[in-house]
């Protein structure tokens, strides 16, 4: 297998990466060498003044939905009773990598950032949520060249799937339960592990908090952005595949434009036809994503999202229509199939993008795609069914001729497809999870 | 009356909507989600409430005000969860 290619956007200094040239798995000499476990010169900041630090720093969940992890810690910390944090490193999504690779080479960076959280919502205790057997040895290991944390912090594994990272599904195998999905309400927030208020947070968000909890020397104002590296330009973790000649993890500024970072680390093969945004949650777009602004809400105003920023390529030569097929044969195949909506919803779309595909798709058929794509969103317990929706909807609207090219000639990219084969499509092949390969 | 209602358990028996139409909605396979809010107005409560006792799975419940935190277990270490730790 390749190794994994990872890289720093030039403007700015990685935070969550390791500078060029660093040696593998950063264990806790080499993390407290990089300041680590010391805060800032004040040491740390704690309880109330952690979440306005935070809340100030507009720092974002990196998990998908990208609310604001202020919000979230306020949310749990005013709730009586025990309260729970759990670190989501279950990584579902194939073509993400973000927090495997944290897990795997930074453990100590996530094991601070758990302390800080847990700590500013008063948890008793911390799971660290994994499917990957290196990234639960990796913390495993780190927890052992620790002492006594203040907050006893667990381990706990669960067999890879593209629902078990979802937050309700966490916490129900956390309790013991199967890992997929429950109806909301309640929210982790309100009832989670063992009935407990809990904060599910993604492991790139609280891999961030170790910066944001450095306190100013005394007397000094609190600035956000202090700690670790230099303050200034805010980042976040892109796995970059697709059509690219350098297809891996890197860490980008905010504000910059999508096409300008892509061709920037991964290569281009050319001009690129259009993107598939956050893994294969938040749709397509086609060239006009190129040049869309790196923010979550330039994004989201746009239809479409950054998510948990896996990105994916489509090359000059790419069929959109294939992509969409191919994602929604995946969902079709990996939804937890306990809502009617969602295995009767994604199997309906999932054959007209097939059909599509295949060139025998007619106007009745993306009538009723379009249909399906406006009235299924928020019909399931989890929001598998609004990705499948999504990836419909954003077809249609990105690439209406290409669809329409569908209806009147076979394509010959589509023809090379196999929609049944049991792939991850756009997995990054470093980090292929055992039962998938990529396509 | 606030209610909730839970699609993993939904199995498209469609007997809701035949109560409470404006209350439930069908998709076109004949599961249910809840058409609007779950706060169920006053004059719709006798229907939902045979939507509730009708329901073959037991998929809507009333939700009851539970007094916050009542689920919480005592400070301190969790019970050991099963699997792999
Ligand atoms: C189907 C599905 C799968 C998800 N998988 C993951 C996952 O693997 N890892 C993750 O952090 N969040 C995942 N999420 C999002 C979580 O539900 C939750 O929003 C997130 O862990 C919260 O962390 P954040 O606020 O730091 O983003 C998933 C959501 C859905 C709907
Ligand atoms: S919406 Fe789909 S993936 Fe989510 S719980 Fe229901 S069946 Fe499972
Ligand atoms: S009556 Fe129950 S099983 Fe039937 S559609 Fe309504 S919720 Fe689903």
């Amino acid at each position: 297998m390749p190794p994994l290619i990872t890289g720093v956007h030039p403007a700015v200094t990685p935070r969550l990466l390791l500078p060029a040239g660093a040696p593998g798995r950063e264990d806790r000499a080499a993390y407290e060498a990089r300041g680590g476990y010391s805060g800032g010169p004040g040491g740390y900041l704690e309880g109330e003044d952690l979440i306005s630090a935070v809340a100030e720093a507009g720092l974002r969940g990196r998990g998908g939905a990208a609310f604001p992890l202020g919000v979230k810690l306020a949310a749990v910390a005013a709730q009586p009773g025990d309260h729970v944090l759990v670190v989501n490193g279950e990584e579902g999504e194939p073509a993400s990598v973000k927090d495997r690779w944290l897990l795997r080479t930074r453990p100590h960076l996530v094991l601070d950032g758990t302390v800080r959280a847990a700590r500013a919502i008063g948890a008793v205790t911390a799971y660290v949520y994994v499917s990957d057997d290196q990234a639960a040895e990796s913390v495993r290991t780190a927890l052992a060249e620790l002492d006594e944390l203040p907050v006893p912090v667990h381990v706990r594994t669960v067999s890879h799937s593209y629902v078990a990272g979802e937050e309700t599904a966490a916490v129900r195998a956390i309790n013991g339960g199967p890992a997929k999905p429950t109806d909301k309400p309640p929210r982790p927030f309100e009832e989670g592990v063992a009935g407990c208020p809990t904060l599910v947070s993604n492991v790139e968000t609280i891999a961030n908090l170790p910066r944001l909890a450095a306190a100013p020397a005394p007397g000094e104002d609190v600035s956000p952005g202090r700690g670790f590296g230099p303050a200034g330009q805010e980042t976040f973790l892109m796995t970059l595949t697709g059509s690219c000649p350098r297809p891996g993890l890197y860490e980008v500024p905010f504000g910059g434009p999508l096409g300008e970072a892509a061709e920037t680390l991964g290569g281009l093969t050319g001009p690129p036809r259009g993107y598939l945004m956050g893994g294969y949650f938040a749709g397509l777009l086609n060239r006009r994503g190129h040049v869309l602004t790196l923010d979550y809400d330039v994004f989201r105003d746009q239809g479409s999202g950054l998510g948990c920023g896996a990105v994916i390529v489509l090359g000059p030569a790419d069929c959109p229509v294939g992509c969409a097929a191919q994602v929604m044969a995946y969902f079709d195949r990996n939804n937890a199939s306990q809502c009617g909506s969602c295995f009767n919803g994604t199997a309906a779309m999932s054959g007209v993008t097939a059909a599509l595909a295949a060139g025998i798709a007619g106007q009745a058929d993306v009538r009723r795609l379009e249909s399906w794509a406006a009235f299924l969103p928020g019909r399931g317990a989890c929001a598998t069914l609004d990705g499948a929706a999504n990836v419909a909807r954003s077809l249609l609207r990105e690439f209406p001729a290409e669809v329409e090219a569908h209806l009147r000639d076979r394509c010959g990219q589509c023809a090379e497809l196999d929609l049944t084969a049991a792939t991850a499509p756009f997995a990054v092949a470093a980090y292929a999870q055992p039962a998938e390969e990529t396509a | 009356m606030k209610i909730k209602l839970d699609r993993t358990l939904c199995d498209g028996f469609g007997k809701c909507a035949e109560h409470a139409p404006t209350v439930f909605s069908l998709d076109e396979w004949g599961y249910a989600s809840l058409a609007g809010s779950a706060e169920v107005p006053a004059d719709l409560e006798p229907q939902v409430r045979r939507a509730i006792l009708d329901c073959p799975v037991d998929a809507i419940l009333e939700r009851l005000a539970t007094p916050a935190g009542r689920l919480t277990p005592p400070a301190g270490e969790l019970a050991p969860q099963p699997g792999p730790a």
